[in-house]
């Protein structure tokens, strides 16, 4: 099993590989959308600073969303999903690997380009390795809740609207405590009981998502 | 499986086929309606008309007789929902995909009964129509959820798959709520204590809590009449052409 979870990650690393639009698309939409609050709502250092961690979160979440929308459907229009589904290995390690790899290639850029971000929106420099922790642990969940609504609106007509009203109300408790864990560090606060209770969320979203995933999938 | 030393009771696979459910909910029905009728109609005119006005926020209050029943119902619903989707899921019943597709616009219509008389109640007592607050925001939520399960609905033509979608959506709704409600909680703590849960009585009056509960019964009633109802008229849509259908007395009118 871990053979075919390995076969299909390095399938899929593959494809962006060769398709390195759909790494970058959602990077861009991330900073396109983190630029857009500076414009709209006030350029100013002080209230940049204050709304930073939840602009980024926010924006992290709108990127991934943006992403989830291919997770399954390219495969499932070629008509290989089919045939990865028949495989004689339960759907929840198919799940997991397109997840990972859906993983490594919308949400690791965010964290690894969020200190840019950080510094252009003011946010204070001390806070930034709270930011970039709480997106480690925070944007594996995102992308693990988000393949349910993919796993659903598979094969539907304009599944990329109707997934954002599937997922972004589950998204609610991700955002709550990866915002909040950056404004505490930004001020000065311990962001221990925040770290844990992501990474409970995402040890959660570990256990029930790529079964229920992979139970939708097979709908 | 088969070998298994604790079974179902029979009634529960009853249950699950069309007919007999049909006929079952088609006994109930009646019942149910009556229950609805007289209960709310008891519970609102002794709360509206006869209950004493609180000393605080005088008749405002009464508003309360609309929203508490439609904010528990909100609730329970979705529960209900993620039930009868688990055990269509369990059992492959399709009767119970149908009963959890009727709970979904019952369900949201009592979330958006919440969230607006809700709204109006602020307005006098709180001053905002709408604060950040930790239930308001979870109810909010719920409704999205509500809306989600809806709208994946629509998008999903044939009528099995989408039975079989909305529980999966239902079931993780369900997880997911206590955890949105405790992160909206912890997130902030504005909350202005409701003091008419109903387990906790002695926060007022009997006069003011027993309308309360009569409203409450009455819209659980209510509740089940409807989607008795709509499971019917599902029934009816897919068996439809069925000879055991086309003899039932409620077509043959006999």
């Amino acid at each position: 099993m871990i053979r075919y979870m390995w076969a299909i990650v390095r399938r899929d690393l593959l494809l962006v590989a060769r398709q390195p639009a759909e790494m970058i698309n959602p990077l861009v939409f991330f900073l396109l959308v983190i630029a857009l609050f500076p414009l709209g709502v006030s350029p100013e250092a002080a209230l940049l600073s204050q709304t930073a961690a939840g602009v980024i979160w926010v924006a992290a979440m709108l990127a991934t969303l943006l992403s989830l929308e291919l997770l399954f459907k390219l495969d499932h229009d070629d008509g290989s999903l089919e045939q990865l589904l028949l495989a004689p290995y339960p759907s929840w390690s198919l799940v997991l690997a397109k997840v990972f790899v859906h993983w490594l290639v919308s949400g690791l850029p965010l964290i690894l380009i969020s200190p840019l971000i950080a510094t252009m929106l003011f946010l204070p420099s001390h806070a930034v390795p709270t930011l970039m922790l709480s997106l480690l642990i925070g944007t594996p969940t995102l992308s693990l809740l988000g393949a349910i609504g993919a796993a659903l609106v598979t094969g539907v007509r304009g599944g990329g609207m109707l997934l954002t009203l599937l997922i972004l109300p589950l998204y609610v408790p991700v955002i709550i405590f990866g915002a909040s864990s950056v404004a505490a560090a930004a001020q000065g606060m311990a962001i221990g009981g925040y770290m844990a209770l992501l990474a409970a969320m995402f040890v959660f979203a570990l256990m029930i998502t790529p079964w229920s995933a992979g139970s939708a999938l097979k709908l | 499986m088969t070998e298994s030393s604790w079974r179902m009771p029979r009634w529960f696979h009853q249950m699950g086929s069309p007919k007999w459910f049909y006929g079952f909910a088609g006994i109930l029905q009646p019942w149910f309606a009556i229950a609805a009728l007289g209960l709310l109609t008891w519970g609102a005119v002794w709360g509206l008309a006869f209950a004493p006005a609180d000393y605080q926020q005088g008749n405002s209050f009464r508003i309360m007789y609309v929203h508490v029943p439609a904010a528990i119902l909100s609730q329970s619903i979705f529960l209900g929902m993620a039930v009868a989707g688990a055990v269509g899921l369990v059992w492959k019943m399709k009767v119970a995909f149908m009963v959890a597709r009727s709970c979904i616009a019952i369900g949201a219509t009592f979330t958006a009964i919440a969230l607006v008389t809700g709204a109006i109640w602020g307005k006098p007592t709180w001053g905002a129509y709408w604060v950040w607050d930790a239930r308001l925001t979870s109810t909010l939520v719920l409704f999205f959820l509500y809306a989600g399960i809806m709208a994946l609905n629509q998008a999903i033509s044939e009528r099995h798959i989408a039975g079989k979608a909305t529980a999966i959506l239902a079931i993780v709704g369900t997880i997911n709520i206590p955890i949105i409600k405790y992160s909206v909680e912890w997130w902030n703590t504005l909350h202005q204590s409701s003091s008419f849960t109903l387990t906790a009585k002695p926060s007022m009056p009997a006069d003011m809590y027993l309308p309360l509960l009569l409203t409450v019964l009455g819209s659980y009633c209510l509740f089940a009449l409807v989607v008795l109802m709509r499971t019917r008229s599902q029934i009816v849509q897919s068996q439809s052409g069925a000879s055991w259908l086309m003899q039932h007395r409620d077509i043959t009118g006999a």
